[in-house]
């Protein structure tokens, strides 16, 4: 086996409109194969991605919010939020959805790995990850 | 395979590789037909799989891949179903396509 790598998704655009939202959690779902340490970003419009409460049954687009919340199970280990992004478009915390994450194995368990983090957060995660895959 | 399945006298639509066009459409008797045709005969440890299939696919909007389920599937129904070795015993051509398959689901994401 290779090392494992430190893999980040950032998103930054809107789920809808665009097909971005939706190939970056298609990469996500079938890159969980490769037993990485994941994390994904949201910051721009991404955030939205990640908006409670969302409906598109007028929209004719398949509502695909429900899969961020099985993220735990792919692997995916840190869902960091930018929370410039969030206060520029009026949201916060409470205005996202929650993503529980457990380890099979060990049993260990986090309610929601959800987080909002500052700028300087967010450029320093961006640094130390070694591949960062932008959506 | 032809583009429809026929239910209890009722026309199915499915895709080229014969999933379920639309999984609203589903009802048992859509997998009773298909294994069916792939001469397998469904048990209660077979329907567990496609209840859960399907329980999986309402909440998350998602067919699992196949460590997904396998873990899931631990979880919920004991580890003694949770291995790969028990669900490709139920169902031969894969756990993910061949019981997605029968639960109406779309192909699971990733899978080829």
């Amino acid at each position: 086996m290779s090392d494992i790598k430190k893999f980040m998704y950032l998103n930054r655009r809107a789920p809808y409109g665009t097909i971005y939202a939706w190939e970056s959690l298609e990469v996500v779902l079938i890159g969980a194969a490769f037993d990485q340490e994941v994390s994904l970003m949201f910051a721009d419009d991404g955030v939205y991605q990640l908006v409670k409460g969302c409906d598109t049954s007028e929209s004719d687009m398949k509502n695909f919010m429900p899969t961020y919340r099985t993220l735990g199970d792919y692997g995916v280990r840190y869902m960091y939020v930018d929370q410039a992004s969030l206060e520029a478009r009026g949201l916060t915390a409470d205005d996202l959805i929650e993503v529980a994450w457990e380890d099979w194995e060990t049993e260990e368990e986090v309610d929601n790995i959800v987080e909002v983090v500052d700028s300087a957060k967010v450029t320093e995660l961006m640094a130390e990850s070694d591949v960062v895959f932008s959506f | 395979m032809s583009d429809t399945i026929n239910v209890d006298g009722k026309e199915f639509a499915v895709d080229e590789e014969g999933y379920l066009a639309n999984i609203n459409d589903w009802v048992p008797g859509v997998a009773d037909v298909m294994s069916k045709q792939d001469e397998l005969e469904l048990t209660d440890e077979h329907w567990d799989i496609i209840k859960f299939l399907r329980e999986y696919y309402e909440e998350y909007q998602i067919a699992p891949a196949i460590r997904v389920l396998t873990k899931a599937v631990a979880k919920n129904l004991g580890k003694d179903k949770g291995n790969s070795k028990y669900l490709y015993g139920l169902f031969p051509y894969g756990p993910g396509k061949q019981a997605c398959r029968y639960a109406g689901l779309p192909k699971p994401t990733g899978c080829v």
